[in-house]
């Protein structure tokens, strides 16, 4: 009955529209309507773009033209060698790369191996106490930070991992709670019959986390990668307080003495060196996007 | 010692025991994490808090002291505490309601959405000391890009970063341009809406405002109450923007919580006394967590509550 009702009305609509007069028919209302919604974003977008190009702008001036006004913004002459002078003239970049390539790359495997097991855990072994630790891992993710952050500190310094790599390096091997959560909700969507199928062909318990739920996660997987490739890349807070040694600092806080020291004098060299620190996140970011995107929108429902 | 070797194989276990063991091994990592990066970490720092350590020499229980002064005695505290919650309100309020309308937006079946969606995102990937150097750069009054379109449109610009009425605004206005994350998270809920409803609405004669209010509000409402939260928790601890931009500058117009609770453990190493700062933090945001769940029963629609 009620659906013999909204067909005759969705039937009458259409008849309705197929005799209307021109402006509103719909082709023409759909073009009105797709540049109504153009000439509300095209603005913004470009709005949003607009402290890039002028980073790159500036990266590319002469000291002279820095403070000419009205600014412009196709530097002429173009100064490529900005990057190199920048990378080379007052600080060892090459080393802060090297270091920032060390700790990131080693926290993201850390991180993979330890959160992908103990999100196994708890998506698909049966233990008493699980739901308890299972709240424990939520309960984490609502702790700030700076309340765990002097302790340690304390902790790491009677260690004598002070002014190491260690104190930034060892912790993402005991797991992250964000990223556990994220991996547990994927891994419970992932079908059980394919883990009792590959059990009844003999696979242990370790075997099925490595040919069956692993090799399935991928999109998960890769979202964790991003994740935190680009948070480390960009960690401040944990190397400025652990590290003191030019040639031990990472690129974030290497650039930061570069501001402080030399900022003020060379805004062009300043603008490309920044320019290069953010350049490895922009390739993450444009080469994982797909699944990036993805992961956040996991995440955001399932939260 | 065999027994041991035995009982790790798992021989003379029953399956349950077995899976039993089998998870506190897959777990092991995170539990032993939990007890010494966290747990006792934050035990830890709640003793330190009735200390005066410095974490050098002196160490005295002084009971609740450094809670004392720092209610009764510390300026410092109070301005912190004011100007976290001036930027937490600025941010999270015009960034909230600013991600709703972009996710909107993005919502809309356009070709090349899929690009702009990109460009949006992008920026609130992008985070730490660089970008916090390109905005320095950006609000240079003399010949900065803001001052620069203002003067466009025939505004004079501010001082920005130099000017202790503009300097927090600023801070506001950079985590504006992040909220590109916020915006994901919204438009997968939005695209989580059954178009059913839509419908059904339509045929009830709604027009597209009741469309928003009756239909799209409520079935966002716990992305909405997600994204606020986290938002809230986030802007809390703001800190490499300030480090790097301001130092707490100029006056105290940005000196935020977490800068302060840095300067005092790291630049004068009152340890004990950063320890009760950071656990005021601490409870300041579980209360202001709670009182959002509370809160949000008034308006927050979750759609199992009706069968």
């Amino acid at each position: 009955m009620g659906q013999t009702l909204v067909s005759e009305t969705l039937g009458r609509e259409r008849r309705y529209i197929a005799a209307a007069p021109w402006y509103r028919r719909r082709t023409v209302r759909r073009i009105v309507y797709m540049v109504f919604i153009y000439v509300i974003i095209l603005p913004g977008a470009f709005l949003f773009c607009l402290p890039f190009l002028w980073m790159l702008s500036t990266s590319l001036k002469d000291p002279k033209q820095i403070f000419v006004y009205p600014p412009q913004w196709i530097p002429n002459p173009i100064r490529w060698q900005n990057f190199i002078e920048g990378w080379t003239k007052y600080l060892p970049f090459n080393i802060f790369l090297r270091n920032s390539l060390i700790i990131t790359i080693g926290n993201v495997l850390g991180n993979l191996f330890s959160c992908s097991l103990t999100a196994y855990g708890f998506a698909r072994l049966r233990a008493r106490g699980k739901e308890v630790l299972f709240l424990l891992v939520l309960a984490t993710m609502m702790v700030p930070q700076e309340v765990t952050l002097i302790p340690q500190y304390v902790l790491f310094t009677k260690l004598g991992w002070n002014n190491t790599f260690l104190p930034l390096m060892v912790p993402p091997w005991f797991g992250w709670p964000f990223f556990i959560f994220l991996l547990r909700q994927f891994f419970m969507t992932l079908p059980r019959d394919l883990d009792d199928a590959a059990r009844i062909d003999g696979a242990s318990t370790w075997g099925i986390l490595f040919r069956i739920i692993l090799p399935l996660s991928k999109p998960a997987l890769a979202t964790v990668t991003i994740f935190a490739f680009i948070g480390n890349w960009n960690n401040f807070l944990g190397p400025l307080i652990y590290l003191r040694d030019t040639e031990k600092l990472t690129l974030a806080v290497g650039l930061q003495q570069f501001r402080g020291a030399f900022g003020y004098v060379d805004f062009h060299l300043m603008m490309a060196v920044s320019l290069l620190v953010l350049l490895p996140v922009l390739i993450v970011f444009f080469v994982g996007q797909r699944t990036f995107v993805k992961g956040i929108a996991l995440t955001g429902i399932k939260g | 010692m065999r027994r041991l070797l035995a009982l790790l194989r798992g021989e003379g276990l029953s399956l349950e025991q077995r899976e039993e063991i089998e998870f506190y091994i897959a777990i092991a990592p995170w539990l032993i994490g939990l007890i010494l990066f966290t747990g006792g970490p934050i035990i830890a720092s709640l003793l330190m808090s009735f200390t005066n350590w410095t974490g050098l020499t002196t160490l005295n229980w002084v009971g609740l002291a450094n809670y004392k002064k720092l209610f009764i005695k510390d300026r410092l505290f109070w301005i912190a505490l004011k100007n976290t919650f001036y930027y937490s309100f600025g941010s999270v309020s015009l960034g909230v309601i600013g991600a709703l309308l972009l996710a909107i937006l993005m919502n809309q079946k356009v070709p090349g959405i899929e690009i702009f969606r990109t460009i949006f995102y992008l920026p609130s990937v992008t985070s730490g000391v660089a970008v916090a150097i390109m905005w320095i750069w950006i609000f240079n009054p003399q010949v900065g890009l803001i001052n620069y379109l203002l003067s466009l449109i025939g505004i004079k610009g501010p001082g920005w970063l130099t000017s202790q009425q503009w300097a927090m605004p600023a801070l506001i206005i950079m985590s504006l341009w992040g909220i590109g994350g916020n915006m994901i998270i919204l438009l997968a809920g939005l695209q989580g809406i059954p178009e059913s409803l839509y419908e059904a609405a339509r045929i009830d004669g709604a027009n597209k405002w009741h469309e928003f209010r009756h239909v799209t509000l409520p079935m966002l409402s716990p992305v909405l109450f997600f994204v606020i939260i986290i938002s809230m928790i986030g802007s809390f601890q703001i800190f490499t923007n300030v480090y790097v931009m301001t130092r707490g500058g100029p006056g105290t117009a940005t000196l935020v919580y977490v800068y302060y609770l840095y300067q005092n453990a790291f630049e004068y190493l009152k340890m004990g006394y950063a320890a009760a700062l950071a656990w005021i933090l601490f409870i300041v945001i579980l209360t202001l967590t709670w009182l959002q769940f509370k809160a949000s029963t008034k308006w927050v629609y979750y759609e199992s509550m009706i069968g």
